[in-house]
């Protein structure tokens, strides 16, 4: 069954015009490196050692049902996890070839160069300009050209300007849900980052705005290695170069997208792309 | 009859019998609240309404006939019987009598300035013309009738021509007056500060043993130069009082007795039977600007209450700069930082317990920690030189804005927690992915977020701290302050001094009172001036709230 009801729920990857890439990411670039990664949340474990690599100048998406640990994982790449009370991790993530809980880590820093973007749009009750500007002020940057030309090539960068650039210093919390998403990349690209992490983009978007940011995603990746979670498996399809299956705390499968959409190894991966739950 | 009932039970179940009686409940507060408004609006703002002056032939109780003028202030039935047993004969008449409560002033001649009198004694009444009443700065006013100027004890008008003569030459004195209130008050007043500042220095350098020659010499030159400058004003205070003590006038009372008033000692003159409606007006408002810009005679019960105001939203607006920061950090400490568990619910517990102690035990406590405690203990660091005179180890403006900061405290950190609360943790954590440190998140995006909340507590605390009185009492208001805690003298605020306050003068001019029936429209209109105080307070802090929220509207 599963070869046409597959189809059915993702989608046609041939018409993508994909290559079949394999399984091997010898050819690529890694990025993030997770090593045995354990998370506990007090004393119940919710990722159980997850090895992980993510290749550079991608879009890798994390898909499974909920609770399965996919936006937590996403969470320990910039160390967002920190926050939460009695949240405890062991194990690696290596990005750019250091160990983001190594002790000498400086977690503004890391997140000045892990940029992410959250599930509801969340501009600050600023003016769009200011809210792309917010990260250069911490940074200290106060020269106004600098300012200026920075969030007009973010703004750019996220599609953004055009609609945009005639109301710069008005509030960002005016703009559509769409827009403010766009806006809340634009401020995460302001500060140049390597990574950026997208925690379910687009489940407050309605279907055009989704579209838009689709696109953006695909743009983005030439500059960026992007990690995405969703919970819609045709983006995942449309958008990522590769994918992971998240169920239950472990990563079940990883491999390119169209392998693992069209010819899943696992039975679970199979069971959840055709629709048996989530 | 099981319809009837049906239906009865189906209204009922409906609702509609409680949007009744909720809606009832909101309007009888709702006229409460404006019949008290009403209430003292009309009895406050009427007692600067110039009335007509009348006179009449009065019998009094023991038969004798007498001539009585006045305004007629009040009017009440009062049960026959009663009247009887206080001595009237009243044999013919029968029901509820009227009595008049009349403002007859003259207290140099009649020893008060108010008497009653019953209708069925009164003949001939009458309004007379020519009736002058005069505003005096002692002995409250004057009624009676103008009969010649007087200059260096020469009579120089009388009659018809007095009238213009007297015009000018009060206008004279009053500005005289002004003159000599200028000089007197911030002229001298500067010198004798400064005289205080340099003994003081003195007093200071001799305590620390470095008083040397050469700055003995210094100070007695600026004390000689200061001393020369007093000297000055003092030669010119004399010619002045030379001026105004020139003139005065003779007036006649209803029963004929002459009285000789200097002009030095009238405010006001004027002529309610004369005047048209107009006049009035223009008198009226010009009493109503008297009583909110000038400073208070006669024991408080005539002039102005301009102290008091200033004293009120003085304090009230130190309270809300001291207790802003205060209670902020600690709603920040405890929403942000501290780890919720216990302690945090146990001082949670304890901070709205401290919204409900009685207002007086804070005065208690203000007054031994603040004033004898602290203040004490910063005389002896810092004033030692001022002693034995207390400088901040005596109640001042300083300790009552501190403990009405401390007793709003709770409203300002329950309300600002709550703000804090408010703000979604997906805005928190845009600003920490950005690489935002948490004090960077805080200090740029959440507590400006949080600033209407802020302003919600600061209003709550400003409604509560400015209608307070009973903990003033002990830690800084008095009846008469001599001078305001802000004025042109170097550090112009001076948060040792004592204050005057709206809600303690109502207490004061309505209980303490030596003139009861003088004071008691006061009461109201001071009142009525207390609520505005407190509602203009909020109104601005409300404006400021809606500015914010505007600005920092939460979108979703």
């Amino acid at each position: 069954m599963s070869d046409n009801n597959g189809r059915k729920h993702a989608i046609d990857m041939s018409a993508l015009g994909r290559s079949h890439a394999g399984l091997s990411l010898d050819n690529e670039e890694i990025a993030i490196n997770v090593h045995s990664l354990k998370l506990y949340y007090g004393d119940k474990q919710a990722i159980n050692g997850v090895d992980m690599r993510i290749p550079k100048n991608r879009v890798t998406a994390f898909i499974g049902p909920s609770g399965c640990g996919k936006s937590t994982l996403l969470r320990c790449f910039n160390r967002m996890n920190d926050l939460i009370d009695g949240c405890r991790i062991e194990g690696e993530v290596n990005i750019d070839g250091e160990n983001i809980y190594g002790k000498a880590v400086d977690v503004v820093d890391l997140r000045r160069r892990v940029g992410m973007v959250f599930q509801k749009p969340n501009p600050f009750p600023k003016s769009i300009y200011e809210n792309v500007a917010y990260g250069l002020r911490l940074q200290g940057i106060k020269d106004r050209r600098v300012l200026d030309e920075v969030i007009e090539r973010s703004l750019k960068g996220a599609a953004l300007w055009d609609e945009v650039k005639d109301r710069l210093h008005e509030s960002g919390m005016g703009l559509s849900g769409g827009q403010q998403q766009r806006l809340v990349i634009a401020r995460a690209i302001a500060v140049e980052p390597n990574v950026l992490l997208l925690d379910e983009p687009a489940s407050a978007l309605d279907p055009i705005s989704t579209l838009k940011l689709e696109e953006l995603i695909y743009e983005l990746k030439e500059k960026y290695t992007i990690v995405i979670v969703t919970h819609n498996m045709q983006q995942a399809a449309r958008v990522s170069d590769y994918t992971a299956f998240m169920f239950m705390g472990d990563k079940i499968e990883f491999s390119d997208t169209d392998t693992l959409f069209t010819n899943p190894r696992e039975k679970r991966t199979e069971d959840y792309i055709t629709g048996r739950y989530g | 009859m099981s319809v009837v009932n049906n239906k009865k039970v189906g209204w009922f179940r409906s609702g509609t019998p409680w949007v009744w009686v909720s809606a009832g409940a909101v309007s009888i507060s709702l006229v409460m609240v404006f019949g008290l408004l009403l209430l003292i609006a009309v009895r406050g703002l009427g007692y600067f309404w110039p009335v007509d002056v009348v006179a009449m032939d009065y019998t009094e109780r023991d038969g004798t006939e007498v001539r009585v003028m006045g305004e007629q202030r009040e009017t009440e039935r009062v049960p026959l019987e009663r009247l009887i047993e206080a001595g009237y004969s009243l044999e013919n008449h029968r029901g509820d009598v009227e009595r008049h409560l009349l403002k007859v002033g003259n207290r140099d001649l009649y020893g008060m300035d108010f008497r009653s009198v019953i209708e069925p004694d009164v003949k001939n009444r009458t309004t007379p013309e020519g009736v002058i009443v005069i505003e005096r700065y002692e002995w409250g006013n004057f009624y009676g009738f103008l009969e010649s100027v007087k200059a260096s004890g020469t009579i120089v008008a009388e009659g018809a021509a007095a009238r213009t003569e007297l015009k000018q030459r009060l206008e004279r004195s009053l500005a005289l007056h002004d003159e000599i209130k200028q000089i007197e008050k911030s002229d001298i007043g500067a010198i004798n500060y400064e005289l205080e500042q340099l003994r003081l220095k003195q007093r200071k350098l001799e305590l620390s043993n470095t008083f040397d020659a050469a700055q003995e010499q210094a100070i007695s030159a600026a004390r000689a130069e200061a001393e020369q400058r007093y000297e000055l004003l003092q030669k010119k205070l004399t010619d002045l009082y030379a001026a105004i003590n020139r003139d005065s006038v003779m007036v006649r009372s209803i029963e004929g007795r002459e009285v000789e008033i200097a002009l030095s000692k009238i405010v006001r003159i004027y002529r309610p039977n004369e005047m048209g409606y107009g006049d009035k007006l223009l008198h009226y408002f010009s009493k109503i600007w008297e009583f909110l810009s000038d400073e208070p005679r006669e024991a408080n019960t005539e002039g102005g209450i301009f102290p008091a105001i200033f004293g009120t939203v003085l304090m009230v607006i130190l309270m809300a700069i001291l207790v802003t920061p205060f209670g902020v950090i600690a709603a920040i400490y405890l929403r942000e930082y501290a780890k919720q568990g216990p302690v945090t619910r146990v001082i949670r517990i304890a901070v709205n317990n401290l919204a409900g102690v009685p207002s007086v035990v804070y005065g208690v406590f203000g007054l031994g920690f603040f004033v004898y405690f602290l203040g004490g203990n910063i005389d002896a660091l810092f004033f030692p030189e001022a002693a034995p005179a207390p400088t901040f180890g005596t109640p001042g403006i300083l300790w009552s804005s501190l403990t009405l900061a401390i007793l709003t405290l709770p409203v300002v950190i329950v309300a600002t927690e709550e703000g804090l609360s408010r703000i979604p943790i997906a805005v928190r954590e845009g600003s920490l992915a950005l690489g935002a440190t948490k004090a960077e998140t805080l200090w740029r995006i959440v507590i400006p977020m949080a600033s209407p909340a802020l302003m919600t507590g600061l209003i709550l605390a400003i409604a509560r701290a400015a209608g307070e009185v009973a903990p003033l009492m002990l830690v800084g208001v008095v009846k008469l302050a001599p001078s305001l805690p802000l004025d042109g003298n170097f550090p112009f605020l001076h948060l040792d001094r004592k204050f005057m306050h709206l809600g303690f003068h109502i207490y004061d001019v309505g209980f303490q009172s030596p003139n009861v029936e003088a004071a008691r429209p006061l009461v109201y209109a001071t009142a009525l001036l207390l609520v505005i105080v407190i509602v203009v307070l909020n109104l601005a802090a409300i404006h400021i709230r809606n500015r914010l929220r505007q600005k920092y509207q939460a979108g979703h």
